[in-house]
C-alpha cells in the first residue's frame, strides 16, 4: 500500500517536474539571437524566402501561440519537424533513444560491478596495503572527468592495444537483420553472438568511460557504508555463528551497507547519463547525446527542444526508479 | 569436567597498554561462572577472545583458550571458527541492534544449523518454533516471518536467546544480557536464560556488573580489576566472605536488596591504591 | 607509528605541491607564451605535416613534439593553448565563486526571508540537470568564450552558495559572533570582518576545484568545436584533431591530452590536498 501511495505522488511530481522543463525550455530557446531559418537557406535566399519558411514552421505567430501550437502538438505525440533533416522529431528521437539506454545500462552495470568490487575487496583486506591502494585508484578516478577517461581508454585499447572499436556502434559493412534499434539486445536475443560480440566490441570503451566516475563513487560510499556495518552488533553475533569473514561481508552486511548507497548511486547515474553526450561525440556513437551535438551545431531548434525534453524524462523515471527499489529493499518502507 | 580452560592469557591494544593480565578461569560443563568488574576492567574483553571476536584494534600477546583440551589460538582461523561455532554461542547486551534488520526472524535463528551443522531447512524451522515455545513467544509461525522492526525489545532479547541455545552449544558466553532492557524485563529474562541453562545443561560464561544477578544465576565468578583476575572463588564463599580487599569493597558498593536503605559505600581510595600496587606489582613480575 | 595513514598524510603533502608546482608552471608558460613558445603556433607549413616527437626518427630539430597535419609545431600549441584555458579557468572561477560565495553568506549569515529565497532558488536549479543546462545555454548564446564562461558560472554558482551558506550558518552559531555584535559593529560588518574569514579556506578549496571543472568543460566544448571558432590553439580543438589522426600521428593526441589530464588532476588534486590542511577549519 505504502509503494503505491509512493508511486502516485512520485509519478505526480514527475508530471509537474517535466512540465517545467517543457515551458522553460520552450521560451528560453526562443530568445536565441539569430534566425536559424537564415541558416537553413542557400546563401543568396531572398527575405521572402526567409518569411516563407518561417511561416511554414510556424516562427512568424507571436511566442504565446506559437506556446499553444507546440503542447496541443506535444499532447497528440507531434513534436514538431526537425529544421535540418525535416523529419518528424519524436521519430528521430526514439531512432536514437535505444542506442543511448543501452549505452547507459551497459555502464551502470560495469560502474556497479567495479565499484561493487573494489568496495568488497576494501572491505574484506581492511586496514591494509590493499586498502589503501584501492582508496588510490578511486581517488584518481573521481579526479579526472569521464571525457578524459574515454581518451586515454582510446589510446590504451584502440591503439596501443588495438582490442576494441573506438568508433561507431556496429561495423557498417554488417548486414544487419533487427527490427527494434536495441542492437545490444536484439542481437543476443536472435542468438547472432556474432553480431552481438560486434557491438560489445564497440560499446566497450565508452561504456567503460562513463563507469570509471560512477565506479569510484560505488566505490568509496559503499565501502565506507560496509566498514560501518562491519562493526555493528548482528554482524559480530554472526561471527560467531562460525561464518567466515567474506561470508559475513555478503550476507550480514552488504544488503544493510547498500540501501544508502542506493539513493546516491540514482543522482549520480543521472550524471552518467548526462556524459553520454560528450562521450558519445567522442566515440561517434549514434545515440542521443551525439545527436543533441549536432542540433546545437546546427541550431535546429524543434530537435533540441525535443531532446532536452526526452533527457529530462529519463531523469525523472531514473529518479522514479530508485526511490521505488528504495522502498522494495528496505523492509521498514516496505510494511510500514 | 572442564570444558573452557583459559590459562595466562593477555591482550592489549596493539602497541598499547594491556587490557587483560595473564587472566586463568576454568568453567566445568554445564557451570555458570559470572564475570564482574568494574567497566574497562576487561570482563567482555574475556567472552570476546573466547568467541574469537575481539576487536581488530587488540591482539593477544600469549596465553591458551582450551575448548574441550583444544587450543583455540593455535588452531588455523577457519577451524577455529567451525570449532567456536559448532560448540558455543553468544546471548549479545543489546537484542535491538544485534538482529539482522533486513533478515526475516527464522533464518537467523536457523542459519548456523543449516549452515554449519548441515542440517535440513525443514528440522532447523521445526526446531526454531519449538525454541521459540520454550522461550515463551506467542505464536511462532508469525514471529519466524517477523522482521526484527516489527517486534519489541524483550521479545527480540528472547530470540537471541533461543537462538543461542538452537545447537546447543557447550558453552554460552552472556555478555550483560539484561542491561539493555527496562527493569521490569530484567528479571523475567534472568530467569528465562537460567531456567534454560538448567533444562540444557549448558555452561554458561555470564559477564556483568550487577553482584545481584551474580548471586542468582552463578556458580563461581571471578572479580577483575584492570584486566587481572584478583579473586576466584564460588558464589556461597564470595557472599559469606570475600577474600580480597577490592572484591569486599566491591560487594559494600552494591546495593542489598535486603536491605536498600543502608546506602552505598564508594570502593575507598586506599583498596583502590592497594590493588592498582598489585597490578604493578603483576605486569613487572610478567615483564 | 609508521602505518599507512602516516604514509597517506606525507604522499598527501607531496601531492599538494606537485599539483602546485604544475600549476604554477603552467601560468608562467600561458604568461610568457609568445616568449617561451619555440614557434608561431599558427604557422602552418605543409612541408613540415606530421613530424613525429625528437625521440622519433625522422623528426625535424626545433619541432620537440612533432607536428600536427598543418605542418603546426604541437609544442607551441599546447603552451599557446594554455593561455585560453587558464584564462577560463581563472575568469568562470572567479566569477563563479564572487556569485556563488556572496549569496551562500548572505542566506547563511542574514538567515529570514533571504535565506528562504536563495534556498529556493538554489533547490531549483539543482532538480535541473547540469547537461540539459549547458546544451540550452549554448544553444541560446551561440558558441564561443563568452558563453562557455557565461554557462559555466550560471549553472555552478550552486556550488559555492551551497557550501558557503551551511558553513555561515555553523559559524553564525558561534559565540565570537555574538560578542562582535555585542560589541557594537552591524550585520554586514560582522559578516565580512568575522564570518568570512572563517570561511575564506572553504572558498579557496571549491575555488580551486571549480577552475579544474572550467578547464574541462572548455576542453569538451572546444573538442566539439562549440567554444572560440578561430584558429586559436585550444587544448580540446587541438584533441579533437588529434583524435582523427589517432593511427598516423598519434603524438597530436597525446600530449594535449596528456596537458590537460594532468592540469585537470592538479586542480582537483590540489583543491583535495588544502582541505586536508584546512581540516579543523571544514569540519
Amino acid at each position: 500500500m505504502a509503494i503505491l501511495r509512493l508511486l502516485a505522488i512520485r509519478l505526480f511530481t514527475t508530471l509537474v517536474t517535466l512540465s517545467g522543463v517543457a515551458v522553460i525550455v520552450f521560451f528560453v530557446i526562443r530568445v536565441v539571437p539569430g534566425n536559424p531559418i537564415a541558416m537553413m537557406l542557400p546563401p543568396g535566399a531572398t527575405d521572402e524566402d526567409i518569411a516563407r519558411l518561417s511561416a511554414l514552421y510556424g516562427l512568424d505567430q507571436p511566442l504565446v501561440t506559437q506556446f499553444g501550437i507546440w503542447v496541443a502538438g506535444v499532447v497528440q505525440g507531434d513534436f514538431g519537424t526537425s529544421i535540418t533533416t525535416r523529419q518528424p522529431v519524436l521519430d528521430l528521437v526514439l531512432g536514437r533513444l535505444p542506442a543511448t539506454l543501452e549505452l547507459s545500462i551497459m555502464a551502470l552495470v560495469m560502474a556497479v560491478i567495479l565499484g561493487g568490487a573494489a568496495a568488497l575487496t576494501g572491505t574484506r583486506f581492511r586496514g591494509g596495503r590493499t586498502e589503501g591502494a584501492i582508496d588510490v585508484a578511486n581517488g584518481m578516478a573521481l579526479s579526472v572527468p569521464d571525457f578524459l577517461w574515454g581518451l586515454v581508454l582510446i589510446l590504451l585499447f584502440g591503439v596501443l592495444l588495438p582490442l576494441f572499436h573506438i568508433s561507431g556502434r556496429v561495423t557498417p559493412s554488417l548486414e544487419l537483420p533487427f527490427t527494434t534499434d536495441f542492437y545490444l539486445f536484439e542481437s543476443l536475443i536472435r542468438l547472432r553472438f556474432d553480431l552481438w560480440a560486434d557491438i560489445v566490441s564497440h560499446m566497450f570503451m565508452p561504456a567503460l568511460a562513463l563507469a570509471i566516475p560512477l565506479a569510484a563513487i560505488i566505490g568509496q560510499l559503499l565501502k565506507q557504508s560496509l566498514k560501518e556495518t562491519m562493526n555493528l552488533d548482528y554482524v559480530t553475533l554472526a561471527r560467531t555463528k562460525g561464518y567466515g569473514e567474506t561470508r559475513v561481508i555478503l550476507r550480514e552486511a552488504l544488503r544493510n551497507a547498500a540501501l544508502p548507497t542506493l539513493t546516491l548511486v540514482g543522482v549520480q547515474f543521472t550524471f552518467l547519463i548526462g556524459g553520454t553526450v560528450i562521450i558519445e561525440r567522442l566515440f561517434s556513437y549514434e545515440g542521443l547525446g551525439n545527436m543533441a551535438i549536432d542540433a546545437v551545431i546546427n541550431r535546429d531548434l524543434p530537435l533540441i527542444q525535443g531532446i532536452v525534453l526526452l533527457f529530462a524524462l529519463i531523469f525523472t523515471v531514473v529518479n522514479l526508479i530508485v526511490d521505488l527499489l528504495y522502498a522494495v529493499l528496505n523492509p521498514r518502507l516496505r510494511h510500514a | 569436567m572442564t570444558f573452557l580452560s583459559i590459562r595466562n592469557l593477555s591482550v592489549r591494544l596493539k602497541k598499547g597498554p594491556p587490557l587483560l593480565r595473564r587472566v586463568s578461569l576454568d568453567v566445568a560443563a554445564g557451570e555458570v561462572r559470572g564475570l564482574v568488574g568494574e567497566s574497562g576492567a576487561g570482563k567482555s574483553m574475556i567472552g570476546k577472545a573466547v568467541l574469537g571476536i575481539l576487536p581488530p584494534s587488540v591482539e593477544v600477546t600469549g596465553g591458551e583458550i582450551l575448548l574441550d583440551g583444544t587450543d583455540l589460538l593455535r588452531l588455523p582461523p577457519a577451524e577455529r571458527r567451525r570449532r567456536i561455532g559448532a560448540t558455543c554461542a553468544l546471548i549479545p547486551q543489546d537484542p535491538l541492534t544485534a538482529l539482522n534488520p533486513s533478515h526475516r526472524i527464522g533464518p537467523q535463528i536457523t542459519d548456523r544449523l543449516v549452515d554449519i551443522l548441515g542440517w535440513t531447512r525443514a528440522d532447523a524451522t521445526a526446531r526454531a518454533r519449538d525454541l521459540l515455545a520454550e522461550v515463551q513467544i506467542p505464536d511462532p509461525d508469525r514471529v519466524l516471518r517477523a522482521y526484527p522492526h516489527e517486534l519489541s525489545g524483550g521479545m527480540r532479547q528472547r530470540i537471541l536467546i533461543a537462538s543461542a541455545f538452537a545447537a546447543e552449544p557447550k558453552l554460552i558466553v552472556a555478555d550483560e544480557p539484561t542491561t539493555a532492557l527496562d527493569v521490569t524485563v530484567q528479571k523475567q529474562i534472568l530467569k528465562l536464560i537460567a531456567g534454560m541453562q538448567a533444562r540444557h545443561g549448558t555452561a554458561l560464561l555470564f559477564v556483568t556488573h550487577d553482584l545481584g544477578v551474580v548471586s542468582k544465576v552463578c556458580q563461581r565468578l571471578s572479580v577483575l580489576y584492570s584486566g587481572m583476575v584478583v579473586e576466584d572463588s564460588s558464589v556461597t564463599d564470595f557472599f559469606a566472605a570475600p577474600r580480597h580487599a577490592y572484591s569486599a569493597a566491591l560487594l559494600a558498593a552494591t546495593p542489598k536488596y535486603t536491605d536498600p536503605a543502608a546506602g552505598l559505600l564508594p570502593v575507598p581510595d586506599a583498596v583502590i591504591d592497594a590493588v592498582r600496587a598489585e597490578v604493578a606489582a603483576h605486569d613487572r613480575g610478567a615483564a | 607509528m609508521l602505518d599507512g595513514r602516516s604514509m597517506i598524510r606525507r604522499r598527501a603533502g607531496l601531492r599538494l605541491w606537485l599539483s602546485a608546482g604544475w600549476l604554477a608552471l603552467l601560468c608562467l608558460a600561458a604568461l610568457l607564451a609568445p616568449w617561451v613558445a619555440p614557434k608561431d603556433p599558427l604557422a602552418q607549413d605543409l612541408f613540415l605535416g606530421r613530424l613525429p616527437p625528437f625521440w622519433v626518427a625522422g623528426a625535424e630539430p626545433g619541432y620537440w613534439l612533432g607536428t600536427d597535419s598543418l605542418g603546426r609545431d604541437v609544442l607551441s600549441r599546447i603552451i599557446h593553448g594554455a593561455r585560453v584555458a587558464l584564462m577560463v579557468a581563472l575568469i568562470a572561477g572567479t566569477i563563479t565563486c564572487l556569485i556563488g560565495a556572496t549569496l551562500g553568506l548572505l542566506a547563511g549569515f542574514l538567515r529570514g526571508w533571504v535565506d528562504m529565497a536563495i534556498s529556493r532558488l538554489i533547490d531549483i536549479w539543482m532538480a535541473f540537470p547540469p547537461v540539459l543546462f549547458s546544451i540550452l545555454l549554448i544553444a541560446v548564446l551561440g558558441p564561443g568564450l563568452i558563453s562557455i564562461i557565461i554557462a559555466i558560472v550560471v549553472i555552478d554558482w550552486t556550488r559555492f552558495a551551497r557550501v558557503v551558506r551551511a558553513e555561515a550558518m555553523a559559524q553564525g552559531a558561534m559565540d565570537y559572533v555574538a560578542s562582535a555584535r555585542v560589541a557594537g559593529r552591524g550585520r554586514i560588518g560582522t559578516m565580512i570582518r568575522e564570518i568570512l574569514p572563517n570561511v575564506l579556506p572553504t572558498i579557496v578549496v571549491l575555488l580551486t576545484l571549480e577552475m579544474g571543472i572550467a578547464v574541462i568543460v572548455e576542453a569538451i566544448l572546444s573538442f566539439v568545436n562549440l567554444s572560440i571558432s578561430t584558429d586559436d590553439p585550444t587544448w580540446g580543438g587541438m584533441i579533437a584533431e588529434g583524435r582523427t589522426s589517432i593511427h598516423q600521428a598519434w603524438w597530436v593526441l597525446v600530449f594535449p591530452l596528456i596537458t590537460l589530464f594532468l592540469t585537470v588532476l592538479s586542480f582537483s588534486q590540489l583543491g583535495e590536498g588544502l582541505k586536508d590542511r584546512f581540516d579543523p577549519v571544514l569540519r
